[in-house]
Protein backbone atom coordinates (compact mmCIF):
# COMPACT_ATOMS: atom_id res chain seq x y z
CA UNK A 1 0.00 0.00 0.00
CA UNK A 2 1.17 3.64 -0.83
CA UNK A 3 0.88 5.37 1.98
CA UNK A 4 -0.46 8.89 1.46
CA UNK A 5 2.52 10.26 3.71
CA UNK A 6 5.48 8.72 4.74
CA UNK A 7 8.89 9.95 6.82
CA UNK A 8 11.78 7.53 6.82
CA UNK A 9 14.56 8.79 9.05
CA UNK A 10 14.26 12.29 9.51
CA UNK A 11 15.86 14.46 11.48
CA UNK A 12 15.61 18.29 11.85
CA UNK A 13 19.27 20.07 12.62
CA UNK A 14 18.89 23.80 13.26
CA UNK A 15 22.63 24.96 11.89
CA UNK A 16 24.92 27.31 13.65
CA UNK A 17 27.21 27.13 16.22
CA UNK A 18 25.39 24.87 18.88
CA UNK A 19 23.26 22.66 16.35
CA UNK A 20 19.81 22.37 17.98
CA UNK A 21 18.17 19.18 16.77
CA UNK A 22 14.18 19.59 16.25
CA UNK A 23 13.29 15.99 15.59
CA UNK A 24 15.45 12.93 14.91
CA UNK A 25 15.21 9.71 13.57
CA UNK A 26 11.54 9.90 12.37
CA UNK A 27 9.70 6.95 10.93
CA UNK A 28 5.85 7.78 10.18
CA UNK A 29 3.57 6.34 7.75
CA UNK A 30 -0.05 7.84 7.48
CA UNK A 31 -2.20 6.06 5.90
CA UNK A 32 -6.08 7.57 3.94
CA UNK A 33 -8.44 8.14 6.52
CA UNK A 34 -6.39 8.20 9.47
CA UNK A 35 -6.77 10.42 12.52
CA UNK A 36 -3.49 10.73 14.52
CA UNK A 37 -3.01 13.02 17.73
CA UNK A 38 0.42 13.71 18.44
CA UNK A 39 0.94 14.62 21.98
CA UNK A 40 4.58 15.52 24.40
CA UNK A 41 5.66 17.88 26.31
CA UNK A 42 6.51 21.20 24.97
CA UNK A 43 9.72 21.34 23.01
CA UNK A 44 9.69 18.39 22.32
CA UNK A 45 8.93 19.02 18.85
CA UNK A 46 5.70 18.49 17.77
CA UNK A 47 5.74 21.02 15.54
CA UNK A 48 8.29 21.08 13.66
CA UNK A 49 7.10 17.37 13.45
CA UNK A 50 3.89 19.43 11.95
CA UNK A 51 5.70 21.59 9.77
CA UNK A 52 7.91 18.38 8.03
CA UNK A 53 4.97 16.36 7.88
CA UNK A 54 3.17 19.20 5.94
CA UNK A 55 6.12 20.31 3.96
CA UNK A 56 6.52 23.78 5.39
CA UNK A 57 9.89 22.86 6.22
CA UNK A 58 12.35 20.78 5.00
CA UNK A 59 14.50 17.73 6.60
CA UNK A 60 17.95 17.61 7.81
CA UNK A 61 18.49 14.12 6.63
CA UNK A 62 16.11 11.66 5.75
CA UNK A 63 12.96 11.94 3.16
CA UNK A 64 9.49 12.88 3.61
CA UNK A 65 6.81 11.16 0.92
CA UNK A 66 3.49 12.16 -0.61
CA UNK A 67 1.53 9.89 -2.17
CA UNK A 68 4.37 8.05 -3.24
CA UNK A 69 6.38 11.12 -4.30
CA UNK A 70 9.76 11.84 -2.71
CA UNK A 71 9.74 15.87 -1.57
CA UNK A 72 13.34 15.48 -1.49
CA UNK A 73 14.05 16.87 -4.93
CA UNK A 74 11.08 18.96 -5.28
CA UNK A 75 11.46 23.24 -5.90
CA UNK A 76 9.85 25.29 -3.11
CA UNK A 77 7.26 25.87 -5.54
CA UNK A 78 6.43 22.58 -6.13
CA UNK A 79 6.10 21.92 -2.85
CA UNK A 80 3.75 25.47 -2.41
CA UNK A 81 1.41 23.69 -5.53
CA UNK A 82 1.29 20.45 -3.46
CA UNK A 83 0.34 22.16 0.06
CA UNK A 84 -2.13 24.08 -1.66
CA UNK A 85 -4.00 21.02 -3.86
CA UNK A 86 -3.55 18.09 -0.95
CA UNK A 87 -2.73 19.75 2.62
CA UNK A 88 -4.57 21.48 4.81
CA UNK A 89 -3.38 23.53 7.99
CA UNK A 90 -4.88 24.85 10.72
CA UNK A 91 -3.24 26.76 13.90
CA UNK A 92 -3.89 27.80 17.04
CA UNK A 93 -4.66 31.45 15.92
CA UNK A 94 -6.95 31.63 12.93
CA UNK A 95 -4.82 33.55 10.99
CA UNK A 96 -8.10 34.76 9.13
CA UNK A 97 -7.81 38.40 7.37
CA UNK A 98 -9.71 40.33 9.33
CA UNK A 99 -10.43 43.09 6.20
CA UNK A 100 -12.05 40.20 4.08
CA UNK A 101 -15.54 38.29 5.24
CA UNK A 102 -15.44 34.30 5.75
CA UNK A 103 -16.15 33.87 2.21
CA UNK A 104 -13.84 36.01 0.55
CA UNK A 105 -11.04 34.23 3.44
CA UNK A 106 -12.40 30.65 2.11
CA UNK A 107 -11.65 32.07 -1.37
CA UNK A 108 -8.53 32.65 -1.52
CA UNK A 109 -6.75 29.33 -1.57
CA UNK A 110 -9.37 28.64 -4.19
CA UNK A 111 -8.77 30.89 -6.72
CA UNK A 112 -5.06 30.51 -5.83
CA UNK A 113 -5.59 26.98 -6.77
CA UNK A 114 -7.64 27.69 -10.12
CA UNK A 115 -9.85 24.42 -10.28
CA UNK A 116 -13.15 25.85 -10.67
CA UNK A 117 -14.55 28.94 -11.76
CA UNK A 118 -15.55 31.70 -9.56
CA UNK A 119 -19.53 30.50 -9.49
CA UNK A 120 -18.87 27.42 -8.87
CA UNK A 121 -16.09 28.59 -5.92
CA UNK A 122 -18.33 30.67 -3.80
CA UNK A 123 -21.21 27.72 -4.01
CA UNK A 124 -18.58 25.39 -2.42
CA UNK A 125 -17.23 27.78 0.04
CA UNK A 126 -21.10 27.92 0.70
CA UNK A 127 -21.96 24.53 1.12
CA UNK A 128 -18.93 23.61 2.70
CA UNK A 129 -19.28 26.71 6.02
CA UNK A 130 -23.20 24.64 5.72
CA UNK A 131 -21.70 21.99 6.88
CA UNK A 132 -20.01 23.01 9.32
CA UNK A 133 -22.85 24.81 10.47
CA UNK A 134 -21.70 28.36 9.85
CA UNK A 135 -23.98 28.91 6.51
CA UNK A 136 -24.66 32.13 8.58
CA UNK A 137 -21.25 32.98 8.91
CA UNK A 138 -20.33 33.42 5.18
CA UNK A 139 -21.12 36.99 4.69
CA UNK A 140 -19.63 38.12 8.50
CA UNK A 141 -16.36 39.87 9.02
CA UNK A 142 -14.10 37.42 11.27
CA UNK A 143 -14.65 40.47 14.02
CA UNK A 144 -18.52 39.66 13.92
CA UNK A 145 -17.89 35.74 14.55
CA UNK A 146 -17.24 34.03 18.20
CA UNK A 147 -13.77 32.66 18.75
CA UNK A 148 -15.20 29.36 18.46
CA UNK A 149 -16.82 29.81 14.83
CA UNK A 150 -13.49 31.63 14.00
CA UNK A 151 -11.70 28.49 14.48
CA UNK A 152 -14.35 26.90 12.60
CA UNK A 153 -14.09 28.89 9.68
CA UNK A 154 -10.09 28.64 9.76
CA UNK A 155 -11.19 24.98 9.49
CA UNK A 156 -13.36 25.30 6.74
CA UNK A 157 -10.69 27.23 4.76
CA UNK A 158 -8.63 24.10 5.45
CA UNK A 159 -10.93 21.97 3.67
CA UNK A 160 -11.45 24.70 1.07
CA UNK A 161 -9.31 22.81 -1.45
CA UNK A 162 -10.76 19.08 -0.64
CA UNK A 163 -7.35 17.89 0.74
CA UNK A 164 -6.56 14.88 1.69
CA UNK A 165 -4.96 15.60 4.64
CA UNK A 166 -5.30 17.91 7.83
CA UNK A 167 -2.28 18.99 9.59
CA UNK A 168 -3.77 21.27 12.82
CA UNK A 169 -1.16 22.74 15.40
CA UNK A 170 -2.94 22.96 18.85
CA UNK A 171 -6.19 23.94 17.06
CA UNK A 172 -8.32 23.89 20.33
CA UNK A 173 -5.42 26.12 22.84
CA UNK A 174 -7.76 29.11 22.35
CA UNK A 175 -11.08 27.94 22.67
CA UNK A 176 -12.94 26.88 25.46
CA UNK A 177 -13.92 22.89 26.53
CA UNK A 178 -17.24 23.10 24.37
CA UNK A 179 -15.71 24.70 21.44
CA UNK A 180 -12.71 22.58 21.62
CA UNK A 181 -15.07 19.22 21.47
CA UNK A 182 -16.70 20.49 18.31
CA UNK A 183 -13.36 21.12 16.76
CA UNK A 184 -12.70 17.27 17.39
CA UNK A 185 -16.04 16.05 15.99
CA UNK A 186 -15.44 17.83 13.00
CA UNK A 187 -12.07 16.45 12.52
CA UNK A 188 -14.26 13.00 13.37
CA UNK A 189 -16.17 13.34 10.55
CA UNK A 190 -13.94 14.32 8.27
CA UNK A 191 -11.92 11.44 8.69
CA UNK A 192 -15.26 8.75 9.43
CA UNK A 193 -17.21 10.34 6.17
CA UNK A 194 -14.75 11.77 3.80
CA UNK A 195 -12.17 9.33 4.23
CA UNK A 196 -9.62 12.26 4.54
CA UNK A 197 -6.54 12.01 7.50
CA UNK A 198 -5.67 14.12 10.02
CA UNK A 199 -2.94 14.79 12.53
CA UNK A 200 -3.32 17.01 15.18
CA UNK A 201 -0.74 18.10 17.40
CA UNK A 202 -2.41 19.04 21.08
CA UNK A 203 -1.30 19.39 24.41
CA UNK A 204 -5.28 18.00 25.75
CA UNK A 205 -5.00 14.56 26.74
CA UNK A 206 -8.46 14.18 27.01
CA UNK A 207 -9.16 15.04 23.19
CA UNK A 208 -5.97 13.50 21.82
CA UNK A 209 -7.58 10.42 23.58
CA UNK A 210 -10.08 10.69 20.81
CA UNK A 211 -8.00 10.14 17.88
CA UNK A 212 -7.25 5.74 17.42
CA UNK A 213 -3.92 6.47 16.77
CA UNK A 214 -1.50 8.12 19.36
CA UNK A 215 1.58 9.31 18.62
CA UNK A 216 4.34 10.37 21.79
CA UNK A 217 7.40 12.73 21.07
CA UNK A 218 9.79 13.18 23.77
CA UNK A 219 13.05 14.91 23.22
CA UNK A 220 12.03 14.62 18.82
CA UNK A 221 11.88 11.71 19.07
CA UNK A 222 8.65 9.09 18.92
CA UNK A 223 8.49 7.39 21.82
CA UNK A 224 5.35 5.83 21.28
CA UNK A 225 3.05 5.46 18.24
CA UNK A 226 0.09 3.48 18.96
CA UNK A 227 -0.22 2.48 14.75
CA UNK A 228 2.92 1.80 14.13
CA UNK B 1 -14.18 67.68 -4.18
CA UNK B 2 -12.86 70.69 -2.61
CA UNK B 3 -9.32 70.75 -1.26
CA UNK B 4 -9.94 71.55 1.86
CA UNK B 5 -12.65 68.51 2.13
CA UNK B 6 -10.79 66.13 4.46
CA UNK B 7 -10.06 62.77 3.42
CA UNK B 8 -11.25 60.78 6.28
CA UNK B 9 -14.00 62.89 8.01
CA UNK B 10 -16.13 61.41 11.05
CA UNK B 11 -19.37 63.36 11.78
CA UNK B 12 -20.76 63.17 15.34
CA UNK B 13 -20.31 59.30 14.77
CA UNK B 14 -21.95 57.07 17.50
CA UNK B 15 -21.87 53.11 17.67
CA UNK B 16 -23.39 51.17 20.14
CA UNK B 17 -22.82 47.26 20.18
CA UNK B 18 -25.72 44.83 20.70
CA UNK B 19 -25.60 43.17 24.36
CA UNK B 20 -27.85 42.62 27.36
CA UNK B 21 -29.04 45.79 28.91
CA UNK B 22 -29.27 48.06 26.11
CA UNK B 23 -25.62 47.04 24.53
CA UNK B 24 -22.58 49.08 25.15
CA UNK B 25 -22.25 52.39 23.71
CA UNK B 26 -18.61 52.17 22.68
CA UNK B 27 -18.48 56.18 21.04
CA UNK B 28 -20.38 58.92 20.83
CA UNK B 29 -20.67 62.31 19.46
CA UNK B 30 -17.10 61.33 17.80
CA UNK B 31 -16.09 63.72 15.64
CA UNK B 32 -12.49 63.87 13.55
CA UNK B 33 -11.34 65.29 10.05
CA UNK B 34 -8.11 63.80 8.46
CA UNK B 35 -6.71 65.68 5.43
CA UNK B 36 -5.37 63.44 2.59
CA UNK B 37 -1.86 62.39 2.81
CA UNK B 38 -1.70 63.04 6.77
CA UNK B 39 -0.04 60.86 8.84
CA UNK B 40 -2.81 60.75 12.12
CA UNK B 41 -2.70 59.19 15.21
CA UNK B 42 -5.22 58.56 18.23
CA UNK B 43 -4.22 57.95 21.48
CA UNK B 44 -6.29 56.94 24.99
CA UNK B 45 -6.69 55.44 27.81
CA UNK B 46 -7.32 51.38 27.38
CA UNK B 47 -11.26 50.48 26.06
CA UNK B 48 -11.89 54.18 24.78
CA UNK B 49 -13.10 52.90 21.88
CA UNK B 50 -9.74 53.50 19.49
CA UNK B 51 -10.41 50.24 18.12
CA UNK B 52 -13.99 50.86 17.05
CA UNK B 53 -12.82 54.00 15.47
CA UNK B 54 -10.82 51.89 12.98
CA UNK B 55 -13.85 49.64 12.35
CA UNK B 56 -15.59 52.95 11.44
CA UNK B 57 -13.39 54.49 9.27
CA UNK B 58 -12.63 50.81 6.97
CA UNK B 59 -16.56 50.14 7.27
CA UNK B 60 -16.04 46.76 9.17
CA UNK B 61 -18.63 48.39 12.02
CA UNK B 62 -21.65 50.17 10.65
CA UNK B 63 -22.18 53.05 12.79
CA UNK B 64 -25.49 53.50 14.50
CA UNK B 65 -25.57 57.28 14.37
CA UNK B 66 -23.84 59.94 12.48
CA UNK B 67 -21.60 59.67 9.09
CA UNK B 68 -18.38 58.10 8.27
CA UNK B 69 -16.80 59.59 4.51
CA UNK B 70 -13.48 58.20 3.50
CA UNK B 71 -12.59 60.48 0.13
CA UNK B 72 -15.56 61.91 -0.25
CA UNK B 73 -17.65 58.96 -0.04
CA UNK B 74 -19.61 57.61 2.89
CA UNK B 75 -18.50 54.44 4.11
CA UNK B 76 -21.71 51.62 3.79
CA UNK B 77 -19.35 48.57 4.34
CA UNK B 78 -16.35 47.26 3.91
CA UNK B 79 -13.23 49.45 2.34
CA UNK B 80 -11.17 48.27 -0.74
CA UNK B 81 -8.88 51.41 -0.93
CA UNK B 82 -7.62 50.40 2.91
CA UNK B 83 -4.15 48.86 3.60
CA UNK B 84 -4.52 47.01 7.41
CA UNK B 85 -1.65 46.26 10.18
CA UNK B 86 -2.94 45.11 13.46
CA UNK B 87 -0.98 43.38 16.80
CA UNK B 88 -2.03 40.08 15.94
CA UNK B 89 -0.23 38.06 13.25
CA UNK B 90 -1.76 37.89 10.03
CA UNK B 91 1.03 36.26 7.74
CA UNK B 92 -0.30 32.93 7.00
CA UNK B 93 2.01 30.13 7.94
CA UNK B 94 2.04 28.23 5.08
CA UNK B 95 2.57 30.79 2.60
CA UNK B 96 6.28 32.69 1.92
CA UNK B 97 6.64 36.33 3.05
CA UNK B 98 6.74 36.86 -0.56
CA UNK B 99 3.66 34.94 -1.09
CA UNK B 100 1.97 36.70 2.11
CA UNK B 101 3.06 40.01 0.70
CA UNK B 102 0.83 39.16 -2.68
CA UNK B 103 -2.19 38.13 -0.82
CA UNK B 104 -3.69 41.48 -1.32
CA UNK B 105 -3.18 41.44 -4.85
CA UNK B 106 -5.20 38.02 -5.19
CA UNK B 107 -8.29 39.09 -3.70
CA UNK B 108 -8.96 42.95 -3.97
CA UNK B 109 -9.93 43.96 -6.76
CA UNK B 110 -9.03 45.83 -9.62
CA UNK B 111 -5.94 43.31 -9.39
CA UNK B 112 -7.39 40.04 -8.93
CA UNK B 113 -8.76 39.72 -12.47
CA UNK B 114 -5.13 40.46 -14.16
CA UNK B 115 -3.12 38.74 -11.00
CA UNK B 116 -1.85 35.46 -12.73
CA UNK B 117 -1.14 37.12 -15.97
CA UNK B 118 0.95 39.81 -14.21
CA UNK B 119 2.07 38.18 -11.46
CA UNK B 120 6.07 38.23 -12.50
CA UNK B 121 6.04 42.71 -12.86
CA UNK B 122 3.54 41.73 -9.02
CA UNK B 123 6.48 39.67 -7.63
CA UNK B 124 9.25 42.74 -8.98
CA UNK B 125 6.83 45.19 -6.93
CA UNK B 126 6.78 42.88 -3.98
CA UNK B 127 10.56 41.90 -4.05
CA UNK B 128 11.60 45.74 -3.91
CA UNK B 129 9.02 46.97 -1.21
CA UNK B 130 10.51 44.25 1.28
CA UNK B 131 13.70 45.68 0.03
CA UNK B 132 13.10 49.05 1.56
CA UNK B 133 12.00 47.47 4.78
CA UNK B 134 15.56 45.41 5.32
CA UNK B 135 13.41 42.48 4.04
CA UNK B 136 15.71 41.38 0.94
CA UNK B 137 16.81 37.87 0.90
CA UNK B 138 13.69 36.66 3.08
CA UNK B 139 11.71 36.59 0.60
CA UNK B 140 10.83 32.46 0.47
CA UNK B 141 11.11 32.28 4.33
CA UNK B 142 8.17 31.66 6.11
CA UNK B 143 6.38 33.74 8.89
CA UNK B 144 7.63 31.31 11.87
CA UNK B 145 11.33 31.33 10.17
CA UNK B 146 10.93 35.60 10.94
CA UNK B 147 11.12 37.45 14.40
CA UNK B 148 8.45 39.41 15.47
CA UNK B 149 9.79 42.58 14.10
CA UNK B 150 10.64 41.03 10.51
CA UNK B 151 6.68 40.16 10.67
CA UNK B 152 5.58 43.52 11.24
CA UNK B 153 7.93 45.22 8.39
CA UNK B 154 6.56 42.16 6.35
CA UNK B 155 3.00 43.34 7.25
CA UNK B 156 3.57 46.88 6.65
CA UNK B 157 4.78 45.42 3.20
CA UNK B 158 1.56 43.21 2.15
CA UNK B 159 -0.94 46.49 3.99
CA UNK B 160 0.88 48.64 1.14
CA UNK B 161 1.46 46.34 -2.21
CA UNK B 162 -1.48 47.29 -3.28
CA UNK B 163 -0.79 51.12 -3.10
CA UNK B 164 -4.29 52.00 -0.91
CA UNK B 165 -5.10 55.70 -0.47
CA UNK B 166 -5.50 54.84 3.43
CA UNK B 167 -3.41 52.69 5.99
CA UNK B 168 -5.02 51.37 8.74
CA UNK B 169 -2.68 50.60 11.91
CA UNK B 170 -3.71 49.90 14.82
CA UNK B 171 -1.44 48.85 17.43
CA UNK B 172 0.92 47.31 15.27
CA UNK B 173 3.88 47.43 17.22
CA UNK B 174 2.44 46.71 20.38
CA UNK B 175 3.22 43.24 20.90
CA UNK B 176 7.51 43.96 19.72
CA UNK B 177 10.10 44.79 21.90
CA UNK B 178 11.37 48.32 23.03
CA UNK B 179 14.31 48.31 20.38
CA UNK B 180 12.30 46.66 17.58
CA UNK B 181 9.53 49.29 17.99
CA UNK B 182 11.40 52.32 17.67
CA UNK B 183 13.59 50.50 14.74
CA UNK B 184 9.91 50.27 13.58
CA UNK B 185 9.03 53.77 13.38
CA UNK B 186 11.67 54.65 11.13
CA UNK B 187 10.77 51.95 8.67
CA UNK B 188 7.32 53.27 9.06
CA UNK B 189 7.98 57.04 8.94
CA UNK B 190 10.31 56.25 5.86
CA UNK B 191 7.38 54.25 3.77
CA UNK B 192 5.10 57.30 4.72
CA UNK B 193 7.66 59.92 3.42
CA UNK B 194 8.23 58.38 0.08
CA UNK B 195 4.08 57.68 -0.65
CA UNK B 196 2.67 59.77 1.29
CA UNK B 197 -0.21 57.93 1.95
CA UNK B 198 -2.98 58.87 4.29
CA UNK B 199 -2.04 57.10 7.74
CA UNK B 200 -3.93 56.44 10.58
CA UNK B 201 -2.40 54.90 13.57
CA UNK B 202 -4.28 53.64 16.96
CA UNK B 203 -1.16 52.95 19.48
CA UNK B 204 -1.50 53.99 23.27
CA UNK B 205 2.45 54.19 23.27
CA UNK B 206 2.64 58.28 23.26
CA UNK B 207 6.46 58.65 21.86
CA UNK B 208 5.41 56.08 19.07
CA UNK B 209 2.30 58.69 18.56
CA UNK B 210 4.50 62.05 18.22
CA UNK B 211 7.50 60.50 16.84
CA UNK B 212 5.10 59.07 14.06
CA UNK B 213 2.36 61.74 13.54
CA UNK B 214 1.57 65.49 11.80
CA UNK B 215 -1.90 65.06 14.33
CA UNK B 216 -2.65 62.98 17.65
CA UNK B 217 -6.07 63.28 18.64
CA UNK B 218 -6.81 61.99 22.18
CA UNK B 219 -10.05 59.92 23.11
CA UNK B 220 -12.10 60.52 26.25
CA UNK B 221 -12.72 56.82 28.20
CA UNK B 222 -16.09 55.29 26.90
CA UNK B 223 -17.63 56.24 25.40
CA UNK B 224 -14.84 57.64 23.31
CA UNK B 225 -14.75 61.09 21.34
CA UNK B 226 -12.04 63.15 20.84
CA UNK B 227 -11.12 65.92 23.26
CA UNK B 228 -7.74 67.27 21.94
CA UNK B 229 -6.37 67.80 18.89
CA UNK B 230 -2.71 68.73 19.03
CA UNK B 231 -0.34 68.93 15.93
CA UNK B 232 3.02 67.64 15.84
CA UNK B 233 5.61 70.59 14.14
CA UNK B 234 8.30 68.45 15.01
CA UNK B 235 10.44 68.45 11.42
CA UNK B 236 11.07 65.65 9.46
CA UNK B 237 12.47 63.29 9.24
CA UNK B 238 12.48 62.53 12.95
CA UNK B 239 15.03 60.67 14.65
CA UNK B 240 15.18 58.58 17.90
CA UNK B 241 17.60 60.74 18.97
CA UNK B 242 15.49 63.90 18.43
CA UNK B 243 12.61 61.96 20.89
CA UNK B 244 14.69 62.86 23.49
CA UNK B 245 15.13 66.34 22.90
CA UNK B 246 12.79 68.86 24.76
CA UNK B 247 10.32 70.05 22.39
CA UNK B 248 9.93 66.68 21.89
CA UNK B 249 9.50 65.14 25.49
CA UNK B 250 7.29 68.28 26.24
CA UNK B 251 5.05 67.40 23.76
CA UNK B 252 4.82 63.70 25.19
CA UNK B 253 4.16 65.32 28.69
CA UNK B 254 1.42 67.54 27.31
CA UNK B 255 -0.35 64.12 25.96
CA UNK B 256 0.21 62.18 28.98
CA UNK B 257 -1.66 64.76 30.88
CA UNK B 258 -4.50 65.41 28.38
CA UNK B 259 -5.34 61.18 29.02
CA UNK B 260 -5.03 61.45 32.84
CA UNK B 261 -7.61 63.84 32.28
CA UNK B 262 -9.52 61.73 30.20
CA UNK B 263 -8.93 59.05 32.44
CA UNK B 264 -10.19 60.77 36.05
CA UNK B 265 -13.55 62.05 33.66
CA UNK B 266 -14.19 57.89 33.28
Amino acid sequence: MTALLRAEGVSRVLPGPQPVTLVRDIDFALGAGEFVAVTGPSGSGKSSLLYLLGLLDRPTVGRVAIEGRDTAGMSDDELAGLRLARLGFVFQFHFLLPEFTTLDNLLIPMRRLGRWGEAEREERARALLASLGMAEAADKLPEQLSGGMRQRAAIARALANDPALLLADEPTGNLDTRNARIVFDIFERLVAEQGRSVVVVTHDQEQAARAPRQVRLVDGRIVHDSGA
Amino acid sequence: MRAETPFVALERVSLTYAGEGGGTLAVEGLDLAIARGEFAAVVGPSGCGKSTLMKLVTGLAPASAGSVSVGGHRVAGPLKIVGMAFQNPTLLPWRTTLDNVLLPLEIVAPHRASFRRERARHVERARALLATVGLAGFEDKYPWQLSGGMQQRASLCRALIHEPELLMLDEPFAALDAFTREELWGVLQELWLARRFTCILVTHDLREAVYLADTVHVMSARPGRIIATRAIDLPRPRTLEGSFGPHFVDLVHELRGRIAAARSEG
